[in-house]
This record gives structure tokens, sequence and C-alpha cells, in this order.
């Protein structure tokens, strides 16, 4: 087999893992929807608790969708490998002869393409009833699709750490929601910044490269972390 | 006497070096607590192990 | 070089070794905190701006730097002792993390009382410093509540040290990000805790309370590592000898 040959087999094995939890989503299409409806009923609960004045809801709004999509990512991360490690598709990709970084990179963007991604298209709605403009509702998009990458592929890790602990979401929680801290922060900054008339680029390069930062080490590290919670 | 109260700041500045030297007092505290615990549980094994045999 | 590395990291050579360091950690360690502490509160001129309260930095300023010291020496010890399997290393990340929580907690709580009388508040979240020790006591949360999750300790082990090392490459962005955050905030003015002119009569305490500070923490870790090590081989030949004849 040559090198070409090689590099095929282990993107066509991200891809063929990634392809197999999207059929399994579909299948049972509550594992996408309830981290939806969290990500709603979070929404909904500020302004319930902080009260209807629309200057409030304006100002908070930023920062409350994108602390109601950490949540809602969180809520679905707890499932990444539970399946796999009940059912025992787990030991069968520890002996795959492909690298296990590669499978564990499928299975994060099975992830991010099931959790990530329609928060992404539903959060529009949501920032309506914010009073949200439409320009910065174009940049909020733009800010949770570069800040869900990281988070699936930072939230892949602890999945992997925790895997079989029978701990549930609040170990994961305590273990994701620090190093999350700075996806959160520009994020929503940059939203607000941008509601306030501000400019963008800093905080969007910024998600950005902290994205492709934790690309280059999360496969890595979810499938060293695999490695350990399986011996 | 007035250098006790530190310009007005002296509950502040007592408390923060009286907290520090509680959490050094805590931290040797615990770190010896726990080699007693230790050599005390492998004492009573030897102990039980020798008494069987 | 690797079979001194060897001999030094094994454990009945390390137990009897770290015993032996204690008293020469502690008593230097003293006498710097014991001059340091005369010097800072009586010797020193109180600050212009701030008066006496800025004493509190004597404390404040080393806990603070323990508590991100530690956690770079959690982050390599358990580093060396996944690639290289040294069983000591993970000993030592194990006895650093609870330390690391105390002194984070102990920089969280004098920062705090220091921002009551200078900004009026207990709590100022404009401030970088204080909100970056915040997210670092959560990250020591966290990697404890990991290994206490995890009862095979082997395995407890590699988890935590995953974590820790994923932990590492965050918290230079973490201080970044809080920094950035934070100077988008146009709120009140604030004092500067020390600054860069300082008087040599107030930078000499500091800086001996630093490195007295960074002595009793080494005797602290070496007494903690020593209690995990023993526990580590309780079942060997050479505790049950030690303890047979009485040694400590």
């Amino acid at each position: 087999m040559t090198d070409n040959d090689e590099s095929l087999g282990i993107f066509a094995g991200t891809l063929g893992v990634a392809r197999r939890d999207l059929l399994l989503a579909w299948k049972r299409p509550g594992d996408i929807l309830n981290p939806l409806f969290f990500f709603a009923m979070v929404a909904t609960l500020f302004p319930l608790a902080v009260g209807p004045s629309p200057e409030q809801l304006e100002f908070s709004g930023p920062a409350v969708l994108w602390v109601a999509a950490l949540l809602a990512m969180l809520l679905s991360l707890n499932s990444l490998f539970l399946s796999d490690f009940e059912d025992g598709s787990l030991d069968q990709m520890l002996v795959s002869p492909l690298p296990l970084s590669a499978l564990a990179l499928g299975k994060t963007l099975a992830h991010w393409l099931t959790s990530g991604l329609p928060l992404v298209l539903v959060s529009p709605v949501v920032a309506i009833t914010f009073r949200m403009p439409f320009s910065v509702t174009g940049i909020l998009m733009l800010t949770l699709l570069l800040g869900t990458i990281s988070l699936s592929l930072l939230g892949s890790i602890g999945a992997a750490l925790t895997v079989g602990l029978h701990r549930g979401t609040a170990l994961l929680s305590l273990l994701i929601l620090p190093l999350a801290m700075p996806v959160l922060i520009f994020g929503a900054r940059t939203v607000s910044l941008v509601a306030a008339g501000d400019g963008v680029a800093g905080g969007l390069y910024f998600l950005g490269a902290y994205a492709v930062l934790v690309l280059s080490f999360a496969p890595f590290a979810t499938a060293a972390a695999l490695r350990i919670s399986n011996e | 006497m007035d250098a006790l109260s530190m310009g007005g700041y002296g509950a502040y500045v007592w408390t923060c070096f009286m907290l520090t030297v509680v959490v050094f007092v805590i931290c040797e505290w615990r770190a010896r607590l726990r080699h007693r615990r230790v050599y005390r549980d492998i004492e009573v094994r030897i102990k039980a192990l020798g008494d069987t045999q | 070089m690797w079979k001194f590395i060897h001999k030094l990291a094994s454990p009945p050579h390390f137990y009897r070794l770290a015993a032996q360091i204690v008293p020469w950690l502690v008593v230097p360690g003293l006498l710097l905190v014991a001059y340091a502490t005369y010097a800072g509160l009586f010797l020193a001129p109180a600050d212009y701006q701030q008066g006496d309260a800025f004493r509190i930095i004597y404390v404040h300023v080393p806990s603070a730097y323990l508590s991100m010291m530690t956690y770079m020496i959690m982050a390599v010890s358990a580093g060396i002792g996944l690639i290289w399997r040294i069983k000591l290393s993970h000993a030592v990340a194990a006895a650093a993390a609870p330390l690391g929580a105390w002194f984070t907690f102990l920089a969280l709580m004098t920062g705090s009382i220091w921002g009551k009388p200078m900004w009026g508040t207990w709590w100022e979240w404009g401030d970088p410093r204080l909100t970056s020790e915040l997210i670092m006591l959560f990250l020591y949360f966290g990697y404890m509540a990991l290994r206490g999750a995890i009862d095979d300790t082997v395995k407890a082990d590699k988890s935590s040290a995953v974590l820790a090392l994923v932990g590492a490459v965050n918290v230079p962005i973490i201080h970044f990000s809080v920094e950035w955050w934070s100077s988008l905030h146009q709120g009140p003015t604030l004092v500067k805790k020390g600054g860069p002119a300082m008087d040599t009569a107030m930078l000499y305490p500091l800086l001996a309370m630093i490195l007295g500070f960074s002595f009793l923490f080494g005797a602290l870790l070496l007494r903690r590592v020593r209690a995990e090590v023993l526990f580590r081989e309780r079942r060997t030949r050479w505790v049950k000898e030690m303890v047979l004849s009485g040694g400590t």
C-alpha cells in the first residue's frame, strides 16, 4: 500500500464513523431534538427571570444565547461514547488497524453535525425574540459556528475521559466548562460588541484560531483518553 | 499600637496574614494526617497477616 | 544520567531522601518568611496611593504565583508520568493538586480582602487576575474530581494526566481571553496591584516572601508525595520491612 492509499484509508475511516453515527442519529431524532429544545427553554428562562424590559433583553441577548448554546452542547456530550461503550463498538474501534484518533475525529464530526450545526441554524429564531437585528444575528451564527467546533472537540476529550464512569453530566461539566471559557468569552463578547456598533474581526479571528488549535490536539487526546478508559 | 492598626486597614491586612498561616497549617496537618493513616493501615495489615500465619 | 534519574525516582530511595530534604526547606523557608513578614509589615513604607492596605500583596502575590506554578508542576510531572511511565511523577501530580487548590483559594481570598478597601467591593469582575484565579480554582476542582471518580490508581493517574495536559495548553489562552474580556470593560478606574515602579524597600520583602513560600511549598509537596508513595507502595516488600523495623 502506498502512502496515498493509506491516508485515503484513514480519511475514509473518519468519514465512515461519522456516517454511521449520523445514520444512528437519523433513526433516533430525539437525540438531536432534545438539546435544541433545551437550548430554546434555557433561552426562555432568562426573560422570565429578568423581566420583559426590551432594553435589558436586547442587552443580554448575546450572552443568554451563548450560555444556552454552551449548556446544550454539554448536554449532548455525555452520550458521545456511551452507546459505543455499552454495545462493544468501542472495543472494535480500539483494535481497528486505522488510527484511533481518526475514528475519534469522525465521532466528533458527527457530534458537531448533530448538535453544533442544528444550534447554529436554530439560533436566529431564538435571537429574534431577543430583538436582535439581522446583521448581528449573522455574526451570532458565525461565532456559534466557529465556537461549537471547538466545543465539540474539547467536549470529546471530556466525554472520552468520563466514559464508563457513570458519574453523569456533572463531572463532565466540571471538566469541560473551565476549558470552554475562552470560547464563551470571545463568542458572546464579539456579538455584544457588534450589537454596540464595534468591529468584529478580532473575536472571529480568535475563535477561528482556537478551533484550529483544538483540532490539532483534541483527536489525539481523545484517542489517548479512550485507550486509558478502556484498559 | 499604631503600627498594628495599619493606618486603618489593620483588619484587612491582619486577616490576610492570619488566613495565610491557617492555609499553611491546614496543608501541613493534612499531609501529616494522611501519612499517619496510611502508615497505620499498613501496620494493621502486616499484623493481621502475621497472626494468620 | 538515566541511571541516576531511575535511582532517584525509585520509590524507596525517594521516600528516604525526601524525609532528609524537608528540614532543609523548612528552616530557610521559615527564616525568609519571618524576615519578609517583619520587613513587609513594619519596615517597608506605606504605598502613597493604597496606604497600608498594599501590604496584603506580600501574601497575595506569592500565593497567586504558587497557584500558577503548581499547575505547571502538576502538568509537567503528569506528562512525564504518561510518556516515560515513571510512577513517582504521577504521585507528584496527585500530591500537587490539592496544594494548588489551597493556594488558589488563598490568592482569591486575599485578593478579595484587598479589593474591599481599594474598590469598595469584595469582588470586582473587572479585575482579570481575580477572574483568572477563579477559573484556575475550577481547573483544580475538575482535576481532583476526575481523580476521585476513578477507583483504579493507574487509570486515575493516566486519565487525569491527559486532563492536566489539555488544561496546561488552555491556561495561557484562558489568561489571554480574560485579559481581553476585562479590557473592554470601561468600569471604575481601578488601583493596580503593585505596579512596575516599586520601591526596593517594598520589593525586596516581596521577593523574599515569594522565595520563602516556594521553600515551604516544596516541603509541603514532599510531605504529601511521601504519603502518596507510601500508599501506592503499601504492598511492596520494602514498605513491609520498613514498617516492621519501626522506620518512618
